[in-house]
């Protein structure tokens, strides 16, 4: 008997260390290994990105300035979301550079500590210079005044369109929301299967495109005081007039689940006049292996409404160093080689406009782009609106609250209804973060 | 006078006797720990998160809510609801699709013939193919705009339909797409059914004088039954879980309408977009305790058959 409950002890101390094991290992994460502490293989997670591409081939270069050894993982938009929701809830120490977008996921990343401080970082290399960096990209970067991410990419939302079709239907580049309609009303019925106008129609996709219209309308998602501003009598029109322009002029049995690929294949394959949509995509447009009208696109700043042309200036993406890396120091060093300002300025020349002040003020730096981008460009920049969704931490379900207005009013259901059924729903919300 | 001489048995000894005595726990012992630690350590964690409001990250603190989420997810007629009824749809369109088209094409495949070899290849191609991959051809196709389908519509003289866009559609077409990959399945399991039926008691139907329809109904229908219900079963209970082709279509949230947003698609972007893990983890339990009565009702009624 005896010998069996000694058995017993000893089954169930082997099957207690097995489970440890097997607990441990999926811990392994969280921890801080110290065979980590002097790495010399830097993890970086990267999103797929013409930035992305550049950094890539010159890679080496880096490698052998500091002898380190870069393990690169790319994913797309989605996946690289979900990639670090699955691994940094985790803890995992697995990755030390990454690539985010801080105002999709900062706020949260920031909040739940997945983004180690930068501050001190920031400020030890002036020639690097921190100065450099546009003001609004930097303040989305930073969390409880510590700065947890460079800048990468900025964005701005401009006016694609067709020069042949403008021409032919004896118009001038659209300068208002009126003039714009207008403009689409003649393109559709000119040209048959044409449309006049196409823009993002998802959900949630649209949302981040529709933010300027909103906000030359005279709206903003988030008033003054704090509270919803979705269902303001300028939120309601800036509903209806977006959705109007996809609803009337629009392609012929729309998608409302349309993002950019969607929205810029059927631009680019000749079957709309008019597209607003972010400037960094520009290179689909003008590419001629990508467009079959490369050769006639033009690009404005986005049409005047009641307040003025208020296009969203923002920065898409930025690098931040993962808190549970064990890395960090060489991380920082990966930052600064990627965002040098020769490395800025060669990105930016292939194409993806860049976050700081001296790549624009250099005429090397806009040589590449088209001539009237370069200038709509710097028309946005200087009245442009810092945040193209709302700034709160649960921004996807904010999104699909606050982009439902926007279906309802493709669909020709009552968006002003909508627009108050979103309002009282995003409340909800900023009322849950306070 | 013979004197029992009783040694203690060795260590090594003793314990193959306990081995010996334990051999069904021993030599279970793996594949039950196995089971415990990656089936029983997860749900039980998912039943915790579940009672819980976490939320933002799994490793924040978070409050013990005990059955809140429930209540929550159990009044939600604007999600939770209509995505159970979407599954059930969803579930029910396809596999009577499936089941109805694969019976038939079993039976034709049924009798030898010539050239049946191609045909059966043929027919097995949708199922190897990989359910993404099956999603982003059939978006295509399905493209209001530049699709095929509207294209054929277009030579018969037919207005394009919004398939995969429209709100009503979507579903339909989903369910279209399903009974395309999954009824050659069905038939694999049928025409196995079917080739294992003995001849006699339909060419006796025959020499009665039963047409054809009564044969089947009557004499192959009522033998091949516990193959049919085999394949409801694991039909069925794959349908319900059906992600991939949804969500390759349709993205996050099943469209902009959550017109495709079944309870699978539903708690992935409760968990991966919200971040909403205590909701998430509910609907995951509500949907594991859904297919597991369903499960228990088709064993059930099974068992009180054979009684």
């Amino acid at each position: 008997m005896k010998r069996h409950s000694a058995v017993r002890v000893a089954a169930m101390a082997a099957a207690a260390l097995m489970a440890a094991g097997a607990l441990a290992s999926c811990g392994s994460g969280s921890g801080t290994p110290a065979a980590d502490k002097e790495s010399k293989t830097l993890r970086v997670t990267l999103a797929n990105h013409v930035w992305t591409d550049t950094v890539k081939s010159r890679l080496p270069e880096f490698e052998k300035q500091t002898g380190l050894k870069v393990e690169l993982s790319q994913y797309g938009e989605d996946q690289l979301s979900d990639q670090y929701n699955v691994k940094l809830n985790a803890g995992t120490s697995e990755i030390d550079v990454m690539m985010y977008r801080p105002l999709q996921e900062g706020k949260l990343f920031a909040k739940n500590a997945y983004l180690a401080d930068l501050s001190d970082d920031v400020k030890t290399n002036k020639e690097w210079g921190w100065a450099d960096f546009q003001s609004g990209p930097v303040l989305a970067t930073t969390y409880k005044e510590k700065v947890v991410g460079v800048p990468i990419i900025t964005e701005q939302e401009v006016l694609y369109y067709r020069k042949d079709l403008l021409k032919k239907a004896g118009l001038e580049v659209p300068k208002t929301m009126v003039e714009l309609e207008a403009a689409a009303k003649v393109i559709k019925a000119q040209n048959p299967g044409v449309a006049g106008f196409v823009a993002r129609t998802g959900k949630s996709a649209a949302v981040t495109q529709f933010s300027s219209f909103l906000y030359s309308f005279g709206g903003d998602f988030i008033d003054e005081s704090g509270k919803s501003g979705v269902s303001s009598d300028a939120a309601k029109k800036a509903y209806a007039f977006y959705g109007g322009l996809i609803r009337n002029y629009g392609p012929a049995n729309v998608s409302t689940d349309m993002s950019w690929p969607e929205a810029m294949a059927i631009f680019t394959q000749g079957k709309a006049g008019l597209y607003t949509e972010a400037d960094s995509l520009y290179k689909n447009a003008t590419d001629p292996v990508k467009s079959k009208v490369a050769k006639s696109v033009g690009f404005a700043p986005l049409p005047a409404g009641s307040s003025g042309s208020k296009a969203y200036n923002i920065p898409s993406w930025a690098l931040g160093v993962n808190e549970a890396s064990a890395n960090q120091a060489n991380a920082w060093k990966f930052i600064e080689w990627a965002t040098s300002k020769a490395m800025t300025l060669e990105i930016q020349k292939a194409g993806v406009p860049g976050a700081r002040t001296s790549v624009w003020s250099n005429p090397a730096g806009i040589s590449t782009y088209p001539a009237d981008l370069a200038a709509t460009i710097a028309a946005s920049t200087k009245n442009g609106v810092g945040h193209d969704r709302p700034l709160v931490i649960k921004v996807p379900e904010s999104r699909d609250i606050v982009g439902n207005p926007i279906v309802v009013a493709i669909t020709g259901g009552d968006s002003g209804a909508a627009a108050d059924a979103a309002g009282a729903a995003f409340q909800k919300v900023l009322d849950a973060e306070k | 006078m013979t004197v029992m001489v009783t040694t203690r048995p060795t260590a090594r000894q003793a314990c193959s006797a306990w081995a010996n005595r334990h051999r069904k726990w021993l030599f279970a012992a793996p594949a039950m720990l196995f089971v415990g630690l990656l089936i029983i350590v997860p749900l039980a964690w998912t039943v915790y998160l579940s009672l819980t409001d976490a939320q933002g990250s799994v490793r924040a603190e978070s409050e013990f809510v005990g059955l809140a989420n429930y209540l929550k997810v159990f009044s939600d007629t604007e999600r939770f609801w209509p995505s159970v009824w979407r599954t059930f749809t969803f579930t029910g369109g396809a596999v009577a699709a499936e089941m109805v088209l694969g019976m038939g094409i079993a039976l034709l495949l049924w009798r030898p013939f010539k050239g049946e070899k191609w045909v059966r290849v043929a027919i097995l191609m949708p199922l190897v193919a990989t359910p993404v991959a099956v999603g982003m051809m059939w978006r295509l196709i399905f493209d209001p705009n530049i699709g095929f389908a509207n294209q054929l519509l277009d030579w018969f003289g037919i207005p394009a339909q919004p398939w995969l866009s429209g709100q009503t559609s979507a579903l339909p077409t989903l369910i279209f797409i399903d009974v395309w990959q999954w009824t050659p399945m069905i038939v694999l399991i049928l025409l196995a059914g079917l080739t294992s039926l003995s001849d006699e008691p339909d060419e006796a139907a025959r020499i009665d004088g039963a047409s054809s329809w009564q044969r089947f109904r009557f004499v192959t229908l009522p033998l091949l039954r516990s193959t049919v219900i085999v394949a409801i079963v694991l039909r069925g209970i794959d349908a319900l879980k059906t992600f991939d082709i949804l969500y390759a279509t349709k993205g996050k949230g099943g469209g902009s309408f959550h017109e495709v947003e079944t309870l699978n698609v539903y708690a992935f972007g409760l968990s991966f977009d919200y971040n909403d893990y205590g909701i998430a983890s509910t609907v995951l339990i509500l949907f594991f305790l859904l297919i597991i009565a369903i499960m228990w009702m088709v064993t059930y009624r099974r068992k009180g058959d054979r009684s």
